[in-house]
């Protein structure tokens, strides 16, 4: 005789991180293989060294504009220089441009969103008005003087492209931080006599994380693109550093009609990062924000 | 209704003022020296004495205060001063090259909405459909694209095609012809940019609509209009696609002020004189007039168009016009 099931509710398993994730990528197909992309990128920059045939500096005077073959997969560029290793040394640059200007710029955005929500009164009035300012700028004209300030190269462009994201960021975290603020946990933190920036780190903060999660995912498209368009410009990141939008700079409209190489291999690569992070991005969003769910 | 038009009419003057002491304040951080420049350009050595008589001709000799409220009064009568590099008046300047960018960011915005729209409704309409996954991966691919790539290989289209069907390729013109002085030479030109800032931005207007589409269409007015016997076509048209054009409108207003940014690249891939190109050249020679005039003339546009946004959108919206 069996004996009868017995439920009990506060036996219940937890959903695990592990269980959470396996529940996404099964939920989310295109969020999935946007992930997918994002991670090919990360680990393609990260272990150029051992996946790039040659040198991406390395000019081969000898091999110039070659079509794709055997021996430079890609094909090569004006200079001789094999374009496959140029695209895998450029998703590094992309990378660590994209990322850490959305995580940099991301971070001092919640931090000033999160404030400006929480103090209110003079403090969110000025910050609001400042965000404003910079917000009135589109993003590439002040990337643009910034990186005239402070000159090119890839620590520039981070800082240029750093500086227009953090009030786009602390826009979407303090209207998600208002509303938390309201909440009555908050007002019994600030009873019991916690410091300000308890309330804020501990109570606020990892309540904006969906927003903010979502806003960062966007945020690391439009740094690749950002920086893209600086180098494409000859603004961004300089030779012999690769990076794609400086390898469509280079030789791609003049040589378009004889290497169209060159420039359909580096807009790919910019298009399928971007893609990558957008639709990781989405399926993000739908997961995180319960009214998306259904669409 | 009124009150909300003046406070937001106020609001934009703190603004403006910000941005106009954040543009001076940027261009004067920029290293470098416009005379220096300006005089080595020609080759060889100049007189140090040109260079003082050139910062006095200029003004930069004067105390930094003095010249940002020369700068304030300047704009108040839109008088922006002379370009430092060509001596020209930057109002002449830009006049001379607006007219290209205005086209192209006009064109470009009347393609994407006649796009976005009517697609957006329809893949809501017919979610989960051949017709919907079309128009998503086109919005997404929309976005991801960056518009310099995607105008480069739009040349490159029309170098091989024209190629293969006219034996040799052709190229859009590049200098500008007014629409009524040669409506197909000025059509050729702007007609490729046009697309190619077109198409991002229907992007997102598409996915905005699709998205604004299917809420509207679970909202309960629209399941009471159905119980009610009305025809699908007089629902979608009398009641879910106005609601549903509220957000849209208003993200058509942003966008196209963002198109400003967007033409700083295009004009470069299709070497069009415009607006965008001067602004990379303005930069590039440390002209601080010519680059303030240019970055507060895209603030204002963004600012004023933000701003028509906001009012239209609660013209639009009863219950903001009635509270």
């Amino acid at each position: 005789m069996g004996l009868p099931a017995v439920v009990d509710d506060s036996l219940a398993l937890r959903p695990t991180l592990w269980m959470r994730t396996i529940h996404f990528l099964r939920r989310e197909p295109l969020g999935t293989f946007g992930l997918a992309l994002v991670i090919i990128m990360a680990m393609t920059g990260g272990f150029a060294e051992l996946i790039a045939p040659y040198n991406p500096t390395a000019n081969d005077f000898a091999a110039m504009t070659e079509a794709p073959s055997w021996a430079h997969v890609l094909g090569t560029d004006q200079f001789g220089r094999d374009l496959l290793s140029r695209l895998i040394y450029g998703a590094r640059t992309a990378m660590i441009v994209g990322l850490s200007s959305a995580l940099v710029g991301g971070v001092i955005g919640l931090v000033l969103g999160v404030g400006s929500a929480y103090f209110g009164g003079l403090i969110d009035l000025i910050l609001q008005r400042i965000f404003d300012i910079v917000m009135a700028f589109p993003l590439i004209i002040l990337a643009l003087a910034v990186v005239s300030i402070f000159g090119t190269g890839v620590q520039n462009v981070i800082i240029a492209i750093t500086i227009p994201l953090i009030p786009r960021c602390a826009r979407v975290v303090r209207s998600s931080a208002l509303a938390i603020r309201e909440i009555p946990y908050v007002d019994a933190a600030r009873a019991c006599g916690f410091s300000h920036s308890r309330i804020i780190l501990r109570h606020m903060v990892p309540n904006v994380m969906a927003p903010f999660l979502i806003m960062i995912t966007a945020s690391v498209g439009q740094a690749v693109l950002a920086e893209a368009s600086l180098s494409y410009l000859g603004l961004g990141v300089q030779e012999p550093v690769p990076a794609w939008g400086l390898m469509l700079q280079g030789g791609a409209e003049e040589y378009a009609s004889t290497a169209p190489w060159i420039a359909i291999f580096p807009g790919l690569a910019i298009m399928l990062s971007v893609l990558g992070v957008n639709l990781f991005g989405d399926a993000l969003r739908d997961t995180l924000d319960p009214k998306m769910r259904n669409r | 209704m009124y009150l909300y038009v003046i406070k937001r009419v106020l609001l934009v003057i703190p603004t403006l003022v910000g941005a106009a002491a954040l543009v001076f304040l940027l261009m004067r951080l920029i290293p470098g020296d416009v005379c220096v420049i300006r005089l080595g350009s020609s080759g060889g050595t100049f007189d140090p004495k040109a260079v003082t008589l050139c910062h006095q001709e200029l003004g930069m000799d004067r105390p930094i205060w003095v010249q940002f409220f020369d700068f304030m009064w300047g704009i108040v009568r839109f008088d922006f001063g002379t370009s430092m590099w060509s001596a020209k008046p930057v109002t002449t300047e830009i006049w001379a090259r607006l007219p290209v960018s205005l086209e192209i960011a006009l064109l470009g915005t009347v393609l994407a909405t006649a796009i976005a729209i009517p697609l957006g409704t329809l893949s809501a309409l017919r979610q989960n459909s051949w017709l919907d996954l079309f128009v998503r991966v086109f919005a997404i691919g929309g976005i991801a694209t960056p518009s310099f790539w995607l105008g480069i290989i739009s040349l490159l289209i029309v170098l091989d095609l024209t190629s293969f069907f006219l034996g040799s390729p052709w190229m859009p013109p590049i200098d500008y012809v007014p629409f009524w002085e040669d409506p197909i030479r000025n059509l050729s030109m702007v007609f490729l940019p046009a697309i190619t800032i077109g198409y991002r931005y229907s992007a997102i207007t598409m996915r905005m609509t699709r998205s604004t589409m299917l809420e509207v269409m679970r909202e309960d007015y629209i399941r009471t209009a159905r119980a009610k016997g009305l025809i699908h076509k007089l629902i979608i048209n009398r009641h879910a696609l106005k609601n549903a054009m509220l957000p849209v409108v208003t993200l058509i207003g942003i966008e196209f002020a963002f198109l400003i940014g967007g033409l700083v690249v295009t004009e470069q891939v299709f070497n069009l004189n415009g607006v965008g190109r001067l602004f990379v050249q303005a930069v590039q020679n440390q002209d601080y007039t010519l680059t303030q005039a240019l970055v507060m003339m895209t603030v204002v546009v963004f600012v004023f168009c933000n701003l028509v946004v906001d009012l239209l959108y609660a013209w639009l919206d009863p219950r903001i016009r009635y509270s």
